[in-house]
């Protein structure tokens, strides 16, 4: 089982990894960090927290971007190709598959925040004059950045394993936005009654919750987070990618290939 | 070379294409005017809502916010504008994204309550912004500096500097000086030396080069008041005693009132112009003596 899982997870890597989209996505956002010395220019007192605020959303969005435009392909692209009969056909089951390819599309996008990262931090260490202690706080950041693309991974194969690519795209940015927005639905449960408060609870839970991985604020004015939000968040991480997979895998299973 | 002659065409077409485009931009900015490039616009005036928008890159927003704020005084600024109506909204909407941007709320308050023309003249706005940093920020005590600088210098509300320092020393961490400030306040509020005091402090307080040398004018514009004065006074004892007006510096020396010819801290000769009136050989910025002269 786990031989299979890793040659679909590879092979993933490997075919995303080639996609160009990707590196001209990478590429801008290195470009990007190389242009916010020139932002912290026009601005006054706050080159670093340009720098910060700038790097981290950007790896934030440009990876998320990457996770739907790579990953609506996942599926579909498989079928188009016929490919996906040719790998259904060994010894392969649907559930390994679609874990298999979320697996690969975490690992891509891991591998590219890490880029994205060395090239943030080169950039803190140009215009900062040297390594600061509070550059190391930095990670929690990234590190919750990172749990962001596991969840947007998640959802997008889920997406992906029912619908086209163009309405995988639409559902999968749209959750994004909503998972945004998900303390202001909390916020509006509080506010209502009966089966309307039960309806919006339960909305606000279902939805992912992208507002409390969102540290770049607080890293960027060196506020540390708190070791239990990390535990935490990490935990909801899983259960919620793990949960949309296994939906995925509960469609996908359903699915007449024919 | 005959190879080459379809791309040296391409190239100088997509040159000239260029070139034309951005001629026709220049003309359509002069037909529409300063609005073309530079609108003094705010479309969504409420930070609260840009929070909502902001999908949580509220950090970034505020960066943005900042610097367009900056820009916008900058600008206007440079063009010697007096209305900077525009500025207040920036800057709230600025920390209302990020409620813990020191700078924004330092340095605004600044660009806010600076008399005109070297500020935008709204030293109430100015001291309302530090207020809402003070309530978001309530540990840093630098802000309680700044609101005690704005009501000294800007409102002339020489209690509530008091109260601003007394407040901001009682926040841990506070520099010492901060209680001798709020004390002196209580007795030596509009002298000079409390106002040069004020600027040393701020002067060894900051980092950043344009505060520094905005302390520095501020401390050589005292230094000229006061020589001013003395030297004014100098003149009217040489008129007492000769009953005439002095004909230049050499008349004062020679009837042992000056030692030399004065000069002011930025070693310029100080002018005793016909009409017996002391003035510094150029303009200088914060001068009130000066000021007075002119008037």
């Amino acid at each position: 089982m786990m031989s299979r899982l890793s040659a679909v997870t590879f092979n993933t890597f490997r075919e995303a990894v080639r996609d160009r989209v990707l590196y001209n996505l990478i590429l801008f956002v290195l470009l990007l960090l190389a242009i916010t010395p020139l932002f912290g220019q026009i601005s006054i007192g706050l080159e670093r927290i340009i720098l910060i605020n700038v790097g981290l959303s950007a790896m934030s969005l440009f990876g998320i971007v990457i996770a739907i435009l790579v990953g609506i392909g996942l599926v579909s692209r498989e079928i188009e190709k016929k490919t996906l009969y040719t790998i259904l056909s060994r010894p392969v089951r649907r559930w390994e598959f679609i874990t298999g390819k979320y697996c690969g599309l975490v690992m891509t996008l891991t591998v590219n925040a890490v880029m994205m990262a060395t090239g943030f931090y080169l950039a803190l260490l140009i215009t900062g004059h040297g390594w600061q202690a509070a550059d190391a706080r930095l990670l929690v950041a990234i590190y919750f950045i990172i749990l962001q693309f596991f969840i947007m991974t998640a959802i997008t194969l889920l997406f992906s394993a029912f619908t086209t690519p163009v309405f995988s795209a639409i559902f999968a940015f749209s959750l994004f936005v909503i998972g945004s927005f998900s303390e202001d639905l909390r916020n509006f449960a509080a506010l209502t009654q009966g089966l309307t408060k039960w309806l919006v609870t339960a909305t606000a839970y279902l939805v992912p919750n992208f507002s409390s991985l969102n540290v770049i604020s607080q890293a960027a004015h060196d506020v540390p987070v708190d070791g239990r939000l990390i535990a935490f968040n990490t935990l909801y991480a899983v259960f919620y990618s793990m949960a949309a997979i296994a939906a995925s895998i509960v469609i996908f299973e359903r699915r007449n290939l024919k | 070379m005959k190879r080459l002659r379809p791309i040296v065409w391409q190239f100088l077409l997509l040159a000239i294409c260029l070139a034309g485009a951005t001629l026709a931009l220049r003309s359509v900015d002069r037909v529409r005017g300063r609005q073309a490039t530079l609108q003094d616009v705010l479309y969504i005036r409420s930070g609260k809502t840009l929070k909502r928008a902001s999908l949580g890159y509220s950090g970034l927003l505020a960066d943005i916010y900042w610097t367009r704020a900056v820009q916008y005084f900058g600008s206007g600024h440079v063009r010697h504008e007096t209305r900077f109506d525009l500025l207040y909204p920036l800057l709230d909407i600025t920390t209302d994204l990020d409620p813990h941007l020191i700078v924004a709320y330092e340095f605004g308050s600044i660009f806010l309550s600076q008399a005109k023309p070297a500020g935008a003249g709204q030293p109430e706005q100015a001291a309302a912004l530090v207020e809402k940093g003070i309530r978001e920020n309530p540990k840093y005590w630098r802000l309680y500096f700044t609101l005690g600088y704005i009501h000294y210098f800007d409102r002339k509300d020489y209690k509530a500097a008091a109260m601003a320092f007394q407040k901001g020393s009682e926040v841990p961490g506070a520099q010492p000086w901060m209680r001798s400030m709020a004390a002196s306040m209580a007795v030596h509020a509009g002298e000079p030396e409390l106002a040069a005091a004020i600027w040393r402090h701020i002067y060894e307080s900051t980092e950043d080069e344009g505060i520094r040398q905005n302390a520095v004018q501020h401390l050589q514009a005292l230094q000229i008041d006061q020589e001013i004065a003395e030297l004014q006074r100098r003149v009217d004892l040489y008129r007492q005693k000769t009953g005439q007006a002095p004909y230049g510096w050499q008349s004062l020396i020679q009837a042992g009132l000056l030692r030399g010819v004065p000069r002011d801290p930025t070693n310029k000769p100080y002018i005793l112009d016909t009409q017996g009136k002391v003035r510094t050989k150029d303009p200088v910025p914060f001068v009130t003596q000066a000021r007075d002269r002119k008037e």
